[in-house]
This record gives structure tokens, C-alpha cells and sequence, in this order.
């Protein structure tokens, strides 16, 4: 509004000086396509091309800088995973290892007792056996040997020669079941 | 204003519409005679271009603060502006037409504000008229490759969805708006600012005068203080015009090309 008002007193003033602002006097227009002509130039052939250029470089860098900056970054994270799963992994397979290892220990623990013990049982078995034998031949040894002294004894005695072996025998029979009878009573 | 400036007599010299047109510097009644503000004019087109081609030469891709100001005013037209208007595709086309002519229009308004220059050169409608009639023969042009010579006036007199008995009046219309309106509009509004924006800089200096020199008074000094920081006041408004005026002339520019090459009425 202001401008509208300056403007028709500018106009109405005008008047009176007798110059009209609304027609370009004809050196005016040319003073006027000269320096613009040589702006238009400058700024098309030079200034324009130069800035955009310039722009267009750091744009392009930028973008660049970006993208390689993301790659780098997707890279990181890339490894990143990749270490974790390994790590992962090889814990794992160590709790697998120990797992393992207890459990290998458990049986050869168990494989161990069992044979020992079966051993031990051979051992007193053996040992059972070897006893047996040996009281048999004791047996044996001490009859053969309380015979012969008891029949030397009684022949003695009797000044009868038992020399009848199945008297003999029999003698010597009936007088060891007497011992044992006795022993039986006395133990 | 103007009427106390014009009914102030003695003494005062009140700023006036003939601060535009003074006498021949040399050439007198050439078509190449030159005076005081054609001379404003050629040194803002060497100012612009030694400052921009400085720029340009020296730009990096790593910008020093000069080149970042410039590019802040490139990017912020072509993308604000230009694209805004046009969109990116068609931008592209006439960004660097609308730049350069908005990088134009601020030099040759800004040395209205520089002291020794002190008058804006599009306070004479010459330039925005050449500039107008540049711009009015790029929509014509581009409507015209666009839509084909018939097509473009069919589709630019004769919208589609206007009421049969209204059409002769919409054509008339917009047949004004196309080859008079908008051009006329486009040089009047620039050129009319910046002789309303001497004017008004121009008393705020010559008002100072008169109240604080050539009629000294304890009373007048006072006024002058007014008048004084009216100076800087309007100083700076003129350099907020300056660019506010380079900037609706091309925005201005932008949105009729658009409606010259759009697809929709």
C-alpha cells in the first residue's frame, strides 16, 4: 500500500519534470543489453559451469566418503559376527571337549574298578584253590604219615606185624575216626 | 513524506524523481549516451563479475567462507526456487537462466545502498524491461516447444472445466496476462521499489542535512536525530529490498515459465 501511494507520487512529481519512468530512453536499453550480455556470458561459459562442477565433485566425494564409510562399517560388523560365531564355536567345542574327556574319565574309572575287581575275585579265588590244594595234600600227607607211625606203634605194642595192608587200613581208619571223634569233643 | 520533503523550500534539497535522470557524462542525445547511472550500472557488472568469477576460479572442492556464501545463495535458488517451482527436471533446464538473472538484479540493486554509488540502476525500467522481455520470451518459447504453437494457446487461453459462457472472458484474460500482464508487472514492480527505495534513503540523508546544517536549530537538531538513524534504518531495509526484489523477480520468473510448460492448467 505505502508503495503504491510513493509510487503514484512519484509519478504525479514526474509529471510536473516532465519524465516519464515508465518509458526507457533508447541509450538506457542499450546501456542495459551490454552489461547483461556480458554478465550472461561470463556466468554461462564460466561462473555456472565452474561452481557446478565444483559442487558436482563434492557431491560425487561425499558420496563417496558415504558409501565407502558404510562398506567399511557393514565390514566391521561382517567380522564382528563372524568372530562371535567363532567364539562361540570354540566354546562350545570346549564345554563338547570336557564334556568328553569327564565323561571317558567316568568310564575308564568304572572300566578300572570293575577289572580290579575281578581281578581281586581271581586273586582270592587262586588263592582259595591254592589253600584246598594244599590242606588236600596235607591231608593226605599226614594220613600216609600218622598211619605208618601208628602201625609202627602198634606193631610195637602188639608185637603183631600188621602186615596185612587191608588190615592195616583198617586199623588206621578206625583209629583217626577216634581222634577226630575226640577232637570234635574236646573243640 | 514526500509531501513534507516537496513542501519544504529553502535550503532543502528534497530527493526527487530527476535523481534518475541526469545529464549526459558523454554521447548527449546518442543511442549509447551515457550519465552518472548507466556508469552505477557497468561498475556493479564488473563488481558481480570480478567477485563471481573470483569465486569461480578460486573454487575448491573444500569451499573457503566466500565460496560457501555463494554456494549457500546457488543452492538455496536451485533448490528453493528453481526446483521448488519447476521441479528437478524441468529445473534444470533454466536454473542457470534464473540465477544469473537474480545475481544481476541484486548488484544492480545493492549499489543504491553503497555509499558513492548511492543509486540503484533498475530505478530506470530499461534494464527490467530487458530483463522482463527475456523471461517473457522464454515462457512463450518454452510453452510453445512444449504444447506446439496452436496447442500452446489452446491450452493456456482455453482451460479445460471453464463453463462454456465464461471462455471468451477467461481467453481475454489470461490473452492480457500472457503478452502484457506479466511482463509489465514483472519490470514495474523492481524498477518502482528502487526509485521508492532512493527516495526514501535519499530524504533520510538530505532531511539529516537540512535539520542538523542548513537549519540548525535546538529543535531542528533533535528532528535530525530521527532523521539520522533513519539513515541506517533505511539503509538496511534497502538491502533487504534489494535482495527481496532480485528474488520475486525470479521467483516471479520461475512460476510463469512453469505455468507455460506445466502439463495442468
Amino acid at each position: 500500500m505505502i508503495v503504491t501511494q510513493q509510487a503514484i507520487a512519484i509519478f504525479a512529481a514526474a509529471g510536473e519534470e516532465n519524465i516519464n519512468p515508465l518509458i526507457p530512453a533508447p541509450f538506457e536499453i542499450f546501456w542495459s543489453l551490454i552489461p547483461l550480455a556480458v554478465v550472461f556470458f561470463v556466468f554461462f561459459r564460466y561462473v555456472m559451469p565452474k561452481l557446478g562442477a565444483v559442487l558436482d565433485e563434492r557431491a560425487a566425494l561425499i558420496e563417496g566418503g558415504i558409501s565407502k564409510a558404510e562398506k567399511a562399517q557393514a565390514e566391521a560388523a561382517a567380522a564382528l559376527e563372524e568372530y562371535t560365531a567363532q567364539l562361540t564355536e570354540a566354546r562350545a567345542e570346549a564345554a563338547r571337549i570336557r564334556e568328553d574327556a569327564r565323561a571317558e574319565a567316568a568310564q575308564i574309572l568304572a572300566e578300572t574298578r570293575v577289572k580290579a575287581g575281578h581281578e581281586a575275585d581271581r586273586i582270592v579265588e587262586t588263592a582259595n584253590k591254592q589253600i584246598e590244594a594244599e590242606r588236600q595234600q596235607a591231608i593226605v600227607s599226614l594220613r600216609s604219615d600218622v598211619g605208618a607211625l601208628a602201625t609202627e606203634l602198634a606193631s610195637k605194642i602188639v608185637g603183631e606185624s600188621l602186615a596185612d595192608d587191608a588190615r592195616q587200613q583198617r586199623v588206621i581208619d578206625a583209629f583217626l575216626t577216634d581222634l577226630e571223634a575226640n577232637v570234635k569233643a574236646e573243640g | 513524506m514526500i509531501r513534507i520533503a516537496t513542501e519544504s523550500g529553502d535550503g532543502f534539497h528534497a530527493p526527487s524523481i530527476s535523481d534518475f535522470y541526469p545529464d549526459a557524462l558523454f554521447g548527449d542525445g546518442t543511442f549509447y549516451e551515457f550519465n552518472r547511472i548507466l556508469l552505477v550500472r557497468v561498475i556493479a557488472t564488473i563488481g558481480l563479475l570480478a567477485i563471481m568469477g573470483f569465486v569461480a576460479k578460486r573454487a575448491t572442492v573444500v569451499p573457503s567462507r566466500g565460496q560457501s556464501i555463494v554456494e549457500l545463495i546457488l543452492g538455496y535458488l536451485r533448490e528453493n526456487v528453481v526446483y521448488g517451482v519447476l521441479g528437478e527436471e524441468v529445473g534444470k533446464r533454466y536454473d542457470k537462466l534464473l540465477i544469473t538473472i537474480f545475481f544481476a538484479i541484486f548488484a544492480f540493486n545493492i549499489t543504491g545502498t553503497i555509499p558513492g554509488l548511492n543509486i540503484a540502476s533498475t530505478g530506470l525500467i530499461g534494464v527490467t524491461l530487458v530483463l522482463a522481455v527475456l523471461i517473457w520470451v522464454v515462457y512463450l518459447t518454452s510453452g510453445i516447444i512444449k504444447h506446439g504453437f496452436v496447442g500452446y494457446w489452446k491450452y493456456s487461453l482455453f482451460p479445460s472445466g471453464a463453463a462454456l459462457a465464461v471462455k471468451p472472458l477467461i481467453a481475454l484474460v489470461d490473452l492480457a496476462q500472457i503478452v502484457l500482464i506479466r511482463p509489465a508487472t514483472l519490470a514495474l514492480r523492481l524498477t518502482i521499489n528502487m526509485i521508492v527505495g532512493h527516495l526514501l534513503l535519499a530524504l533520510t540523508y538530505s532531511a539529516t542535512q537540512y535539520f542538523w546544517v542548513d537549519a540548525a536549530s535546538n529543535f531542528n537538531i533533535a528532528y535530525g536525530f530521527i532523521t539520522f538513524f533513519g539513515i541506517f534504518f533505511m539503509t538496511a531495509l534497502e538491502v533487504f529490498v534489494a535482495v527481496l526484489q532480485a528474488f520475486i523477480f525470479v521467483m516471479l520468473s520461475a512460476v510463469y515459465i512453469n505455468m507455460a510448460v506445466s502439463e495442468d492448467h
